[in-house]
């Protein structure tokens, strides 16, 4: 049981940064997720807590104590791999002692803890199997005992459920988010799928070509990504980001011109705080294709569309039209629709479900002047 | 077995033989011939007696003189076909011989005498395996210790081979250190220095250790081979760094890695290894000659080279010690080769 602080802490290879300057700070039994696209650093920066990597610079402060200098094998922490690195030349029991085996625990209590885990885990029937012998779901099980029996005060999770199918990756999702509540004890769990960070997480760290762009609690994320890169990587499908200028900034929102709206809507008024924005700037409007709707009302943001192309899922369907300027929108509806590619389309959405990015470094959100909450 | 049988008689065309099969089926035949002929030949003239060895023309199997044990008489004696003096042939024991003429008699009348000229009998042949060839040797020669200082030296050179490469390899497959390329193309180098170039600097450098005549001047200079080094190392990099790097997040020492996760994973390369190292040892002739010099010291090899007098030479126990000689050897291939196969083929890939 720990939490942890880093201070600043940077990654280089030789000329090139991987990490620069990351602060975080990871509260006691908390579930953390890192999500990234791939090449973003997460994994390097679980590796430089975990101690597999050295940080170039930087504090890494675990319990209150530094632990830059202290090696991976000393930190006490446990990680779960992504390949599982089980070991292949030990039978699943060997696997889960050789970690209590080196800190000089005895036999009989080895013994217990390891039964214990595998109990837990469901491992029981296993314990005298080689890796190669299991299943992808049961080596993972196996790697999570591993990792459980040391009673580490950290769990490191490094994209553990990449190699699984997605069933059996819904379920061990939940089995992992079930474990971290019996436990109790705090988890760094680093994904490249969001949809992983937005199920497990206590708070998720996202990341992006070796700097954090926003930490925050799962659906904090996603009502109020704090800038463009955040808002399109939360959320499935996509969201959608139409071109606009600012027509008239005020203290009761920004008043917005689509460019792919009609010109005679003369501007619509988007409840968001005008900072540092002038009349004429171009901005882009977010909206997420589930807050778009086929059914427009009186107060929508409304836009002509064509349909491309329709995907029907039965319990949703996904519409991926082109806007009269040329600009891509995915919209999602609920239940099925009843049309085809080809057709035209109204679509629209309320101004409170709409997000605004300045076009400037970093592309950050515009507030929103009210209680950001995702509309019914 | 049935599986052999099946490619012993593969052919090309359905039922008949196609003219490419005689033409492989000889080649191989030809192949056998040649690899496995002199080594047949070898095993069968070590179980001849000095005078079937000296014999000519030379035959393929053993044979003997028959003897026959004759009543009357303590001890078996040669049997001869012999032409009799009214002209009969029959077959007679020879009692002694003085000069051209041999006192003979036949074994169902033992007290008739008869006197023959040597040059009308013919001595009786029979198969025989002159095994006296082996059990001598072991009482007459110090055979045992030969082959105890060729098994000491070949057990602990393979030994010490296999620690020391690995430990080398292992660094050199899994740590990252400056010059650690250099270090192992240094290692590679060495490949092309021939080992005669290096024979007198690693006697004096022997020498200067004191290790002259003992079998410890023999295993160290030949332990650290950059073929093995080159081999395991190649192995190694296709273990996946995770599970070192899973076996640190279990708090195990490096050495502790090495002993319990890398060693027990490059076994198949490690076979490999033990096997041309065990080949190489124990076939080794110009390093020990040059070692050592003390009979006690020798090995097999070494024997067998002592044992070719500059006078005479004892065939028959020396065609004997040879046999026994390539016997481990072969064991040994026999039994490990298939790893030779699958390790150098997984050393290799990838």
């Amino acid at each position: 049981m720990a939490g942890l602080q880093m201070h600043h802490v940077a990654k280089r290879y030789g000329a090139t940064t991987v990490i620069h300057g990351v602060d975080l700070q990871v509260d006691d039994g908390e579930f953390v997720v890192f999500v990234g696209p791939s090449g973003c650093g997460k994994s390097t920066l679980l590796r430089m807590i975990s101690g597999l990597e050295s940080a170039t610079e930087g504090d890494l402060i675990l319990d209150g104590k530094r632990v830059n200098d202290v090696s991976a094998a000393d930190r006490g922490l446990a990680m779960v791999f992504q390949s599982y690195a089980l070991y292949p030349h030990m039978t699943v029991y060997q696997n889960m002692a050789f970690g209590l085996e080196n800190i000089g625990t005895p036999r009989a209590e080895i013994e217990a803890k390891v039964r214990e885990a595998a109990k837990l885990l469901k491992l029981d029937a296993l314990l005298e199997r080689r890796p190669t012998q299991l299943s992808g779901g049961q080596r993972q099980r196996v790697a999570i005992g591993r990792a459980i029996v040391r009673e580490p005060s950290i769990f490191l999770f490094d994209e553990p459920l990449s190699n699984l199918d997605a069933e059996l990756r819904v379920q061990m999702r939940t089995e992992i988010t079930a474990l971290h509540q019996r436990l109790g004890t705090t988890m760094i769990y680093v994904t490249h799928d969001q949809v992983e960070a937005m199920t497990m997480a206590d708070k998720i760290v996202v990341l992006r070509a070796g700097r954090i762009e926003q930490v925050g609690a799962p659906l904090d994320l996603y009502n109020a990504p704090a800038n463009r890169f955040v808002a399109g990587f939360i959320g499935s499908p996509r969201m959608n980001f139409l071109s606009a200028h600012v027509a008239t900034p005020g203290d009761g929102g920004v008043r917005v011109a689509l460019d792919a709206g009609s010109a005679a809507s003369g501007g619509t008024l988007l409840p968001v705080r005008s900072d540092g924005v002038a009349a004429g700037d171009a901005i882009d409007v977010g909206i997420r294709p589930e807050h778009l709707s086929l059914d427009v009302a009186p107060d929508h943001v409304v836009l002509d569309a064509t349909i491309d192309q329709l995907e029907q899922l039965g319990a949703a369907s996904f519409l991926y039209c082109t806007l009269p300027n040329g600009e891509k929108l995915t919209a999602q509806a609920a239940g099925q629709v009843d049309h085809r590619a080809g057709d035209r389309v109204r679509v629209g959405f309320a101004p409170q479900a709409a997000h605004v990015f300045r076009r400037i470094e970093g592309e950050p959100a515009l507030p929103r002047t009210t209680r950001a909450r995702a509309p019914s | 077995m049935p599986k052999l049988g099946e490619l012993l008689t593969a052919t090309r065309g359905r039922g008949r033989l196609d003219w490419t099969d005689w033409l492989s089926y000889g080649y191989l035949a030809l192949g056998v011939l040649l690899m496995f002929g002199p080594v047949l030949w070898l095993v069968l003239s070590s179980f001849k007696t000095p005078a079937a060895l000296t014999e000519f023309p030379p035959r393929l199997l053993p044979y003997g003189q028959a003897m026959v044990k004759v009543e009357g008489q303590p001890e078996a004696l040669p049997l001869y076909r012999a032409k009799l003096p009214n002209g009969s042939t029959s077959e007679m024991v020879e009692l002694r011989r003085i000069g051209i003429q041999a006192t003979m008699i036949d074994p169902k009348h033992p007290d008739e005498q008869v006197q023959v000229n040597i040059r009308d009998r013919q001595p009786v042949r029979e198969f025989h395996l002159a095994t006296e060839n082996y059990v001598d040797i072991f009482g007459k020669f110090d055979f045992g210790r030969f082959l105890w200082n060729s098994v000491f030296i070949t057990v602990v050179a393979t030994l010490i081979t296999l620690l020391f490469n690995a430990m080398a390899a292992f660094a050199l497959s899994k740590y990252r250190f400056s010059g650690q390329r250099s270090v192992f193309l240094l290692i590679l180098a060495t490949l092309m220095i021939p080992p005669t170039i290096v024979l007198v600097p690693n006697f004096l450098v022997v020498s200067e250790l004191g290790l002259l005549n003992s079998l410890w001047g023999v295993i160290w200079p030949a332990v650290a081979t950059p073929t093995g080094v080159f081999l395991l190392r190649q192995y190694m990099l296709t273990l996946p760094d995770e599970l070192i790097d899973a076996a640190r997040m279990d708090h195990a020492s490096e050495w502790r890695i090495f002993w319990r996760i890398i060693l027990p994973l490059s076994a198949p390369a490690l076979a490999v290894l033990a096997i041309f190292s065990i080949m190489w040892r124990w076939n080794d002739f110009l390093w020990p000659l040059i070692v050592l010099s003390r009979t006690e010291n020798f090995t097999l090899q070494l024997a067998l080279n002592a044992f070719q007098g500059e006078l005479t030479t004892q065939w028959n126990y020396l065609l004997a010690m040879t046999v026994l000689t390539l016997l481990p050897v072969t064991l040994v291939f026999a039994f490990l080769q298939r790893y030779i196969t699958t390790g150098i083929a997984s050393a290799g890939i990838k």
